[in-house]
């Protein structure tokens, strides 16, 4: 067997006007793709919902200088993503301090939504 | 004893102004919940407008913060007994107030992940007091867009995890720069306040309380003590800004006998011993302050050295406006080429940065009429009194513009 990243890209003016149903909704329909994935005889190894792109920080790290945090998500222009890591951190200035140590020369850090039974639809 | 309304206001008043952070800081202790921090400080203000009549306590702030930790404390319970889930997030009720209180809440307001826009949104709303609509008068821009800024900076910082905390002591240098930029920002917003004041009082005395906090807390560092000197200087010279009749003063008409000489020397002693220190971007700026301050007059004034400070500056932080200050502080060099001056001027004009900034046509303005050329100098007098949004000063240029036709 061989390992696949799924990157979910959705618009995120969905999440303004959500209700708690919508909200179950979805969460259903991911437990649904789970089954899915099992049924196939597959496995699904990790995976988190993100809060919105509006909370990322970025962190560039550059060479002979400080590394720069920034507000916002990372713009993507000549770079590609190259990997990932789902760290447990802190809490963000500890998370951006392992981001500088990170070997890449951008680093978008976006806190995990928590997707609990009780968790209540974002913000 | 029951006191007189007026009399409560006047407290509730002055208790907003100087505690409004204190009890705010220490309930986000308590909640690390910046929104319901703020309704039960907002709430305890109001208990003591209802409650003061009847006696005012001999320690507001005090009183102020114990009503808004219990409230708050009262609100997680009710929250947590609703949803019977998870154990009280909170600390243990704890001392009511820590002097470094409202610094850490600083912190958190001028976090490096947060846009510099939000920042200083955050920290005028949080630290200062004011509402979104005076937020919004202060930085220039609309009401729903300086709520947008708050809004979304407090959201960042709880989905985020932006902490509640001083960095540690191997941080600061690195946060340092940013708390230095916004507090200098809270006090160039009260300098040159928009509307019918010249200057907001409680932002300039906040703007300095806070670089003493900072100078505390970091007593090795030249920036802070820098930065301290700077706004010294700048406030001691507050009151020959505005003539008896509420006219504005520039500094090379001002009566300098009536400069605060203990603020002054005070500010003066801090900006020579940062000076000792290091070359940062604050001891540059409380430098040439500093030749102003001690020049015996306005022609006086070591002009070639302020210059050079600005050359320097421009090094380490070539902004347009840096750019700016130095090309006017060139055109008061003895014997300046004007010309040259006003070529450097319309360059600069061409600053997409630059473009609303008023001082750069009245400095422009300045250097016509000495050139007299002054049907342009009018012009441009016309330009800059279009961009200001401070009353006193509009009144200021519309009598420079004035008395070039006479």
């Amino acid at each position: 067997m061989a390992q696949y990243m799924f990157l979910l890209f959705d618009s995120e003016e969905w999440y303004d006007n959500l209700t708690r149903d919508e909200w179950q909704q979805a969460m259903k329909l991911h437990g649904e793709f789970a089954a899915a994935v099992e049924k196939a005889g597959a496995r699904i190894l990790g995976g988190e919902a993100l809060e919105r792109s509006n909370t990322a920080s970025t962190v560039k790290n550059r060479e002979g200088a400080e590394p720069l945090v920034t507000d916002g998500p990372f713009i993507e222009t000549r770079e590609a993503l190259g990997g990932f890591y789902v760290i447990e951190a802190r809490d963000l200035d500890q998370a951006l301090e392992l981001a500088k140590l990170c070997p890449s020369g951008n680093i978008e850090v976006r806190p995990v939504m928590p997707t609990t039974e009780d968790a209540a639809p974002p913000a | 004893m029951v006191t007189e309304a007026v009399e409560v206001t006047r407290v509730v008043d002055r208790a907003h102004r100087e505690s409004w952070s204190t009890v705010l800081s220490s309930v986000v202790r308590l909640t690390r919940d910046l929104d319901l921090a703020e309704d039960c400080t907002q709430d305890a203000f109001v208990q003591a407008l209802r409650t003061w009549p009847d006696g005012i306590p001999d320690n507001p702030a005090g009183w102020l913060t114990t009503v808004a930790r219990r409230l708050a404390l009262d609100r997680l319970r009710r929250e947590t007994n609703l949803r019977r889930k998870l154990p009280l997030l909170v600390e243990q009720p704890d001392e009511a107030e820590q002097p470094t209180d409202p610094l850490r809440l600083v912190f958190t307001c001028c976090h490096p992940a947060l846009a510099r826009e939000s920042q200083v949104a955050l920290t005028l709303r949080l630290i200062c007091g004011l509402t979104t609509r005076e937020v919004a008068a202060v930085l220039l821009i609309g009401e729903a867009t300086a709520a947008a800024r708050i809004t979304r900076a407090k959201k960042k910082i709880a989905a985020a995890g932006i902490p509640y905390r001083i960095p540690a002591d191997h941080e600061l240098p690195a946060r340092m720069d940013v708390v230095l930029t916004v507090v200098h920002l809270v006090y160039t917003a009260g300098y040159v306040a928009t509307g019918v004041e010249l200057t907001r009082a409680d932002l300039t005395g906040r703007a300095i309380e806070l670089a003493r906090m900072l100078e505390r807390l970091m007593p090795d560092e030249p920036e802070p003590l820098a930065l301290l000197g700077l706004l010294l200087m700048t406030e001691a010279r507050g009151d020959a800004r505005v003539s008896a009749d509420g006219e504005l003063v520039l500094l090379a008409d001002q009566d300098r006998s009536r400069w605060d000489g203990k603020l002054l020397a005070e500010g003066v002693s801090r900006a020579t011993s940062a000076l000792q220190r290091g070359h940062g971007r604050f001891a540059l700026q409380a430098a040439v302050a500093g030749l102003h301050v001690t020049a015996p007059s306005w022609e006086k004034t070591d002009w070639g050295q302020v210059v050079r400070m600005y050359d320097a500056m421009m090094v380490s932080w070539p902004t347009p406006i840096v750019a700016l200050n130095r090309v006017a502080a060139r055109s008061l060099v003895p014997g300046a080429d004007l010309e040259a001056v006003l070529v450097e001027l319309d360059a600069l004009s061409k600053e997409p940065a630059l473009a609303t900034y008023a001082y750069l046509p009245a400095t422009r303005a300045d250097v016509l009429t000495r050139l007299d050329r002054p049907e342009q100098a009018a012009e441009a007098y016309k330009q800059a009194i279009h961009l200001t949004a401070n009353e006193t000063e509009r009144r200021f240029l519309t009598t420079r513009l004035t008395n070039l036709n006479r």
